[in-house]
């Protein structure tokens, strides 16, 4: 099984490095909607809690934005039949769940650099901002993975994945704000440790789940 | 090696497709499934695959007189379809690497090329999936589903696209496969449902 998702994810990242789809459109999304935010803020000094929401908002959108192209691609370009037809279900979910992480995380490298460097965040509570980050990147992929594969067959795919995700997502997303406002302020780890272990268990139980239930939303 | 069908079919919502199809195959032995268009030629073979789930009845894929696991069944079964694609962004070579390694085969460099060779892509490995005519596409999934020795091989409309010397290549796959393999054709090309031992008529 993890031959065959090795293999699933190494196919997904020559396809990417090759087509570009996924990233550029992400890239393109943060990286935007970052700017916009930081023109429209100006020199104004925002809270922690601000930053941490809007750092997360962008996050969000990002991850809508293109995660759900991973499965997306395979339905369009009509190679999901083969797929499905060769590889095992739980292979695929790791395969194309390791390559979302690994997309997000380039984005999110990008993003959080240009967050620092267009607003005023505060490094003082980097180390603990950034397992933060991680967190909510896993928790993120563990969710819209999934979703993804849900709505990849069907129509108006893209309103579908941000609909459905929100829900899915609202609880990660409050975590990772208040955890965000907090380390932003320069927070002690014993005052964030609630919501990392909250954030810790829901990706436990999104990708136990993920993998419990991938094999009827992909076969059926 | 058996391939049986009790009593399958299939409906989509009110409209039905097929019913009370039965049959069973034995190592050797090969079904063509004939019907004019829209008949449920290929909704039967996708159906037999199992990534359609039929309405009613059973089909089971045996090997030594037992049941093959689903592991077992995707590594046995090969599918050629004018409507299944490969990866257009990897190369010929990269597509059967890929496949390969799904299916637990490892295929050195000289088996890729031997492969290719046999279905008449020879030293067009290293081009994009996507840069292939539609004939040379047919061929590569050809090769896709050749290399895995399959011991049931599934061709909806199998020389579609092909030129002359492609369908001269699939008939002598099939006349190589046929001792080793049960073998389901979806067709309405007489030349090609003729190489068949049973046939199923769809709509009647």
């Amino acid at each position: 099984m993890v031959t065959e998702a090795f293999a699933v994810f190494a196919k997904d990242i020559r396809l990417e490095l090759r087509s570009r789809h996924a990233l550029n459109a992400i890239l393109m999304f943060s990286v935007v909607s970052l700017t916009v935010v930081s023109f429209s803020v100006g020199q104004a000094e925002l809270s922690s809690r601000l930053l941490g929401s809007l750092y997360w908002v962008i996050m969000f959108f990002s991850a809508v934005a293109g995660l759900s192209l991973v499965f997306i691609r395979e339905e369009e370009a009509g190679t999901a039949l083969i797929l499905r037809l060769r590889a095992d279900p739980a292979a695929i979910l790791l395969g194309k769940l390791l390559f979302n992480l690994l997309l997000f995380s380039i984005v999110t490298v990008v993003v959080t650099t240009l967050f620092f460097l267009l607003t005023d965040a505060s490094a003082e509570g980097l180390a603990l901002f950034l397992l933060i980050v991680a967190l909510g990147v896993i928790s993120l992929c563990a969710a819209t993975t999934l979703v993804a594969a849900i709505i990849a067959r069907a129509s108006s795919k893209g309103a579908l994945f941000a609909v459905l995700s929100f829900p899915i997502l609202i609880l990660p997303l409050m975590m990772l704000v208040a955890a965000s406002e907090s380390a932003l302020a320069g927070g002690a780890f014993a005052e964030i440790s609630e919501p990392i272990q909250g954030l810790f268990a829901y990706s436990v139980v999104m990708i136990t789940a993920s993998f419990m239930l991938f094999r009827f939303v992909w076969l059926d | 090696m058996q391939l049986s069908a009790e009593k399958l079919g299939k409906r989509f919502g009110q409209r039905k497709v097929f019913k009370d199809i039965s049959f069973s195959l034995q190592q050797g032995e090969s079904l063509a499934v004939t019907g004019p268009n829209g008949s449920g030629k290929t909704t039967l073979l996708l159906t037999l695959i199992g990534l359609l789930r039929p309405s009613h009845g059973m089909r089971f894929f045996k090997e030594n007189d037992s049941p093959l696991t689903e592991q077992g069944i995707r590594r046995r079964i090969s599918l050629v379809a004018p409507y299944l694609s490969l990866y257009d962004y990897l190369s010929g070579e990269e597509n059967l690497t890929f496949f390969a390694t799904l299916g637990g085969l490892s295929l050195t460099g000289k088996e890729s090329d031997r492969i290719l060779e046999q279905v008449g892509l020879a030293g067009r490995g290293c081009d994009l999936f996507r840069t292939y005519s539609s004939g040379m596409k047919q061929r590569l999934k050809y090769a896709v589903a050749l290399m895995q020795r399959p011991g049931f091989l599934f061709l909806d409309e199998p020389t579609s696209n092909l030129d002359d010397d492609g369908k001269q290549i699939v008939r002598k796959v099939i006349e190589e496969l046929r001792e080793h393999t049960i073998l389901v054709i979806a067709t309405n090309e007489q030349g090609e449902y003729e190489l068949a031992t049973k046939r199923c008529q769809l709509g009647n």
